[in-house]
């Protein structure tokens, strides 16, 4: 088995051995399949992109190779042109079509199947389709599209030994009516017919790698397909009276701002009690300070005592305040690991039930406002759980101008998991007034940021236009096996990280570095922060990682102001050094550099606003002087949000909206 | 008019869409000039949710805008 980033990357394909494509459109069970063809575990998300990674497997003799969930193959985004091109060079492919929503399902089979591939169908959720009054004639389905139809019920493993035995008999099915003329009729005749047609259907970067014009016909091909499948659905499908609709309440309270903006708050809500509170207070209180701290780290040190002195430049690396065995170990396992799998379990429960595109819908307004629309949230929510994964999945943002500001959001403003769970921890502990101070102020750096770059950058962003799937309860094997793999993916990120950040504090400790350093920072950390000196260490951590800055911030005693405006600093701080290598391979230099120059610049800046204010408006530690520092960041926000819509309606000449997509 | 300008629960028949990469998705989703879906949802300044068979599809207002639409029956009656 491989894990690969790119097509290109599946190397090791055996001699005879086919290519099996797993193709289908987002939410139709794919990676259940792959699964169950491959004996391993990939990801099965409810939202299109959550992974861009390309997983493959074999299968008997064979690859089986799995592709992300796509409504076409053609060029529209990254996720697009990946499916495209390992369909391509598939040698046979499994299409899984959703038996509830075939008009929208079939138009992909229709369109794999004029590239005149050999392809099986797999009818998932058959099990659905009765339930919401439904009936589909399968054998029908087969003799119009002209290829093998499998009815499964994936989830349950019903099917898959009869897909399995009809995969010989994949044969190339009915092309779209007066394609093969439009086909026969082009200049030029690619050793593909897959490649003829894409580049008939005007992909421009097909058309570029076999040095062809892209085609002029890609509309009138589209109707035709769209033409046929209609027919079909019309042929197979029967309605039968009766049969529930899907939970629709709760999907319309859901994007309704007067109630799914309370929903969203209550989501919220009850993920600070369960992280926050709950993991963060009792869960952590033993795994740190019982487990490791009380067990682990002085047995490490007693066997470490008997190999070297732990006062030598080694002991001290190893196992002294910031050692490699004790304090990275405490960190990672003791202190961050089991809230980063409290936030990736909530994370899976809401891509799996669907609530993520139902978010964007919510939040569309807002994103708009901000260069960004709805479908923007989903990055910024996945960089919740990690920024360097979240910079990764911009890349299904539709233009350039989204993923600059989705990524300039993400690097400044949004704090990954492990950091967001040191924070809630320690916010627990300074009172609800305290709390909604620091929400409120990284909350208006983000819309400011936003509304600033929207003003500025050229050019307007695209319109939300977004399938929202059915609401499913989510499968409780499928949403541990998520937050398993999630959070194994954290721990082999984070280690080595945390391990090279603590050998370079060790090693500025003993060569004096880090009080040098200490007393350089000291202006900015105790005079404009109103740290403590020693605040300076957990910010030289927080270059290595945030989280890392966060966590040696806990150790410290604070009072709650201090801590807010810490805090406040820590999560505006520059992002981690795997965040910082993916934006710099995914902007140009200039801008990557300019993105980590600029946090720095921000976290002090605000930070130190929020002491200064907090201390202006005459505050000691109580929470009397919060209020008008709240003020104070919301008139700010206000003011900016509105000189820019002034700004922009002067540039455009009319409001915002009005002008035509770019 | 546009569909920015729909009620819930109008169902409605798509006359237009003016943007050429628009359309190529839309047709894509099942929407055609000529399709005929139903107003699901209407979000105050936001998007506009509609149904198109059994599938929800959310467009954004700026979108919704541009897409020109006739309302081609009475208002169903819609759950609250």
């Amino acid at each position: 088995m491989s894990h690969c980033h790119s097509p290109a990357g599946l190397k090791s394909i055996p001699e005879g051995a086919r290519r099996i494509v797993l193709a289908g459109n987002p939410n139709t069970g794919k990676s259940v399949f792959f699964n169950h063809f491959t004996g391993i575990y990939v990801d099965v998300s409810n939202y299109p992109g959550t992974t861009l990674e390309i997983s493959s497997g074999s299968f008997g003799n064979d690859v089986v190779i799995d592709t992300p969930g796509v409504y076409g193959i053609s060029s529209f985004n990254d996720e697009e042109r990946l499916a495209r091109d390992i369909i391509l060079n598939a040698d046979l492919v499994i299409n899984i079509v959703d038996a509830v929503h075939l008009e929208r399902d079939l138009f992909l089979t229709q369109q794999i199947i004029d590239t005149g591939l050999p392809v099986v169908v797999a009818l998932n959720m058959v099990d659905e389709t009765a339930r919401q009054g439904l009936e589909v004639d399968q054998i029908l389905l087969e003799s119009l599209l002209g290829v093998p139809v499998v009815p499964t019920v994936a989830v349950r493993k019903i099917g898959f030994a009869e897909l399995k035995d009809r995969l010989a008999g994949a044969r190339t099915g009915q092309a779209t009516p007066g394609l093969d003329e439009l086909l026969d009729g082009m200049a030029l005749r690619p050793e593909s017919r897959a490649e003829a047609l894409l580049v008939l259907e005007g992909d421009p970067v097909v058309a570029k790698r076999l040095g062809a014009d892209p085609g002029s016909r890609r509309e009138e091909i589209y109707l035709a397909r769209r033409g046929r499948v209609d027919s079909i659905v019309r042929q197979v499908v029967r309605e039968s009276s009766g049969g529930a609709l899907p939970p629709v309440l709760l999907s319309r309270w859901m994007i309704r701002p007067i109630t799914g903006l309370p929903i969203l708050a209550l989501m919220l809500y009850a993920m600070y009690q369960a992280i926050g509170v709950f993991i963060a207070g009792t869960v952590v209180g033993f795994t740190e300070e019982t487990v490791m701290q009380g067990w682990y780290e002085p047995a490490v040190r007693a066997l470490a005592a008997r190999l070297i002195p732990l006062e030598s430049i080694p002991g001290i690396i190893l196992t002294g305040e910031f050692g490699l065995l004790t304090m990275t170990a405490t960190y990672v396992l003791g202190l961050l690991m089991p809230l980063v799998v409290g936030f990736y379990f909530f994370l899976s429960l809401f891509e799996d039930s669907g609530y993520l595109p139902r978010i964007a819908t919510l939040v569309d307004r807002l994103l708009t406002g901000m260069g960004l629309n709805g479908r923007g949230v989903i990055p910024l929510i996945l960089g919740f759980g990690c920024v360097t994964m979240a910079t990764i999945t911009t890349r299904l943002l539709a233009s350039e101008r989204e993923r600059r500001i989705a990524i300039l959001l993400l690097g400044l403003t949004i704090p990954c998991s492990a950091q967001m769970g040191v924070i809630a921890g320690m916010l627990a502990s300074v009172g609800g007034w305290f709390v909604a101070l620091y929400a409120l102020v990284i909350f208006s750096v983000l819309v400011i940021i936003g509304t600033v770059l929207n003003a500025v950058l050229s050019g307007r962003s695209t319109d939300l236009l977004i399938d929202l799937p059915p609401l499913r309860l989510p499968r409780p094997d499928n949403v541990l096996k998520k937050t398993a793999t999630k959070s194994y993916g954290f721990l082999k990120e984070a280690f080595p990280l945390f391990a090279l950040g603590a050998l370079m504090i060790s090693l500025f400790q003993l060569t004096g570095v880090l009080s040098f350093l200490q007393d350089l920072l000291a202006p900015l950390t105790v005079g404009w922060l109103k740290l403590p000196a020693g605040a300076a260490t957990a910010f030289i951590m927080g270059i290595v990682r945030r989280d890392f800055g966060a966590a040696g911030l806990s150790g410290m005693h604070l009072s709650p102001d201090q801590a807010v405006a810490a805090l406040i600093t820590i999560t505006l701080f520059v992002p981690c050094i795997a965040s910082v290598l993916v934006i710099f391979k995914e902007r140009s230099r200039l801008e990557a550099a300019m993105i980590w120059g600029s946090s720095w610049a921000l976290a002090f800046l605000v930070g130190g606003l929020v002491a200064q204010l907090y201390a202006a408006f005459g505050g000691t530690g109580g929470t009397a002087a919060v209020p008008p520092v709240i003020l104070t960041f919301a008139g700010i926000t206000l003011a900016t949000v509105l000189a820019c819509r002034l700004g922009r309606r002067k540039k455009t000449g009319r409001p915002e909206g009005g002008k035509a997509n770019a | 008019m546009t569909l920015d300008r729909a009620k819930r629960g109008q169902s409605i028949k798509i006359t237009s869409i003016p943007d050429a990469g628009v359309r190529i998705q839309a047709i894509r989703f099942g929407l055609a000039e000529g399709s005929m879906v139903t107003c699901e949802e209407v979000i105050p300044a936001g998007p506009i949710v509609i149904r198109s068979h059994r599938q929800l599809l959310a467009l954004g207002r700026g979108l919704a805008r541009r897409i020109q639409v006739e309302v081609g029956g009475d208002p169903i009656v819609s759950l609250p």
